[in-house]
């Protein structure tokens, strides 16, 4: 129970970590490295907008989530726009990216017990007999949601399906009137605030830490490459299989364990099926 | 004001070459002159350093530099067959942990650890990565970025090689004489050697390997053998450089698979222009003490190795080298036009 339990909330928070990621990387192929720091970022910026502008929460939760996703953009227009198609530019200038805001926020001293961003709803409930606190079931209620907007917005919107078909072919999209940079920088902008908005729903179950931009993306990339990039269910089901083999990790060895497990699961599953369990369309390209 | 008076810049190369990069007129000792200065230059400065240093901060510093280099010129000797390695950390880190294990638990003397992490390291490297060798562009890189971070981890978790303390106390260079002119004679060595390779038959594969794999493999070579004999060079070059480090410190510990030996090496070979040996060295030979001076920053460095990716991936993308050999090998003239 405690198990089936936890293994949920887990396996839908790291879906929520990745979902921003794999929006970017996997349906629009824009490999965004600055995940995590936009993760990070989003964090801080909402504590300083409470605690130091004395700001609603509500309101410096939406403020923060603008913020970063005109980064996001600015980051497309400022950057990628001019390593466009030179897929190792790309993420090498975005980690880059990366490291410059994660090392910056870290000078600063933004880690610690000091900086907790407010949970939503104070308590919690027992379920069977384990007790679990309101933050962790809105958590799951906004991971389920998101998951469901995602799936709907990438097959079901204009913009979405713009979002898929620049992966898809590039050169086809543009035929078919789709404006390729401004679609790309909406994508990068939307799976940056997305970053922010799983940062905002994770980070009040403990403190912030810089060191978390780091994890984050490997998380990130973990699920994106277990579960096939560009696949919604995919996210889904790797997410379950990588939440649950921790949690079962964690309980019968030890939690230093977890990383190793889903560091080790990317490198299988690159090694065998580079574009993951449901991914489809990149066989030719990631492989000779 | 009326007339437009517009100039175009026109480059005219010397009047020395005969019909390729590689084939020169030399008809005097100018000519002579003109080709030998800047490759000689450079590698007699490097080996007068160490004297005019005379030991000291600086020293440890040129030391650094050239050992931030060799990862460099095994990052780009993988970049020129298209590996592009996120992880120089993975060859630096084991070779590291062989020479200092060797050194802790057998007590072998240096002249047996240097060359065992050397060819070893290089080995392991290239079975961990023959797996992988399928995987092209960011699907390699993403392995070699994950690697090193498992073995970080690995190592705290199972708590071997010394878990988080390390292992301390190793076996330090007789002389820092030795130290020193073994790294500089490496970069030397490697610099050269690897502009021989890549311009011999062998690098003219890697190179074909590089721009389009499916035609070297429809030409009927096995592109993953070549690329396991890539991996295994430039994983040699890295062994060593961990090798030598470590004895250096006289410590190894998880820090030797940090993202410092991967972004450092990375932003050196990226602002000093891949795909030239010669820039990569050049490239790290610039940023090392620049970072040294800079250290007063802490932890903002690598905010800023980050900046300098960035400028110099978007600014400069052929980099200081190529740039600078552009310059010397050409006139220069504004024509009217």
């Amino acid at each position: 129970m405690e198990i089936l339990i936890y293994g949920i909330t887990n396996s839908i928070t790291l879906a929520l970590m990745a979902i921003g990621f794999s929006l970017t990387f996997g349906i629009s192929g824009l490999p965004n490295f600055a995940h995590g720091a936009f993760y990070l970022l989003g964090g801080i910026l909402t504590w300083i907008f409470i605690h130091q502008l004395g700001l609603p929460f509500f309101f410096s939760a939406i403020l923060s989530i603008l913020v970063v996703g005109v980064l996001g953009f600015i980051l497309y227009w400022g950057l990628m726009l001019r390593l466009r198609g030179l897929a190792i530019n790309e993420v090498i200038a975005t980690l880059a990216a990366a490291i410059v805001i994660i090392e910056v926020l870290r000078y600063l001293g933004f880690s610690g017990f000091t900086y907790v961003l407010p949970e939503f709803v104070k308590g919690s409930i027992p379920i069977g007999n384990v007790w679990l606190d309101y933050q962790r079931i809105i958590l799951v209620g906004i991971g389920i949601a998101l998951i469901i907007f995602l799936y709907l917005f990438t097959h079901r919107t204009r913009i979405g399906l713009a979002f898929r078909a620049i992966a898809q072919n590039e050169r086809t999209a543009i035929s078919l009137g789709i404006d390729s940079d401004w679609t790309a920088a909406l994508s990068l902008a939307f799976g940056s605030a997305l970053a922010v908005i799983a940062g905002l729903a994770i980070l009040p179950l403990g403190s912030i830490d810089t060191e978390m931009g780091y994890d984050i993306l490997i998380y990130a990339l973990a699920v994106g490459i277990v579960g096939g990039l560009e696949s919604v269910p995919g996210i889904v089901l790797a997410s379950f299989i990588l939440g649950f083999a921790q949690i079962l990790v964690a309980t019968f060895f030890k939690a230093q364990w977890l990383t190793v497990i889903t560091l080790a699961a990317i490198i299988f599953i690159l090694a065998i099926k580079p574009s993951g369990i449901f991914g489809k369309y990149k066989e030719l390209e990631e492989r000779v | 004001m009326g007339e437009d008076i517009r100039y175009r810049r026109e480059r005219i190369d010397r009047g020395i070459k005969a019909r390729t990069d590689t084939i020169y007129f030399l008809s005097n000792f100018r000519d002579i002159l003109y080709l030998l200065l800047p490759r000689v230059l450079p590698v007699a400065l490097l080996l007068l350093l160490p004297f005019l240093l005379k030991g000291g901060y600086w020293e440890k510093v040129l030391f650094y530099s050239c050992i931030f280099a060799l990862l460099a010129l095994s990052w780009d000797f993988m970049a020129s067959v298209g590996l592009v390695s996120l992880g120089q950390a993975l060859f630096f880190g084991v070779g590291a942990y062989i020479s200092g294990g060797l050194n802790h638990y057998f007590k072998m003397p240096l002249s047996l650890t240097l060359p065992i992490a050397t060819l070893g390291g290089a080995f392991l490297c290239t079975i961990l990565l023959v797996s992988v060798l399928r995987l092209r562009g960011v699907y390699f890189s993403m392995v070699t970025l994950i690697l090193p971070l498992l073995f970080a981890h690995l190592i705290e978790t199972l708590n071997i090689l010394g878990g988080t303390h390390g292992l301390l106390s190793l076996r330090p260079f007789p002389s820092s004489w030795v130290a020193i002119y073994l790294a500089i004679f490496a970069v030397v060595f490697c610099l050269f050697g690897f502009r021989k390779l890549i311009n011999e038959d062998f690098g003219l594969v890697l190179r074909g390997i590089r721009d389009d794999d499916r035609v070297v493999m429809a030409g009927g070579i096995n592109i993953y053998w070549y690329k396991a004999q890539a991996i295994f060079i430039a994983g040699a070059v890295g062994c060593f450089a961990g090798a030598l480090m470590t004895h250096y410190y006289q410590f190894v510990g998880r820090s030797a698979f940090a993202l410092d030996y991967t972004i450092l090496p990375l932003a050196g070979a990226v602002l000093g222009g891949p795909g030239s040996f010669a820039g990569a060295t050049i490239g790290t030979f610039i940023l090392v003490p620049l970072s040294e001076v800079l250290r007063a920053l802490g932890g903002l460095r690598m905010a800023l190795y980050g900046i300098i990716l960035i400028a110099a991936l978007v600014s400069l993308p052929e980099g200081l080298f190529h740039y600078i050999t552009r310059k010397y090998h050409q006139f220069e003239r504004d024509v009217r036009i």
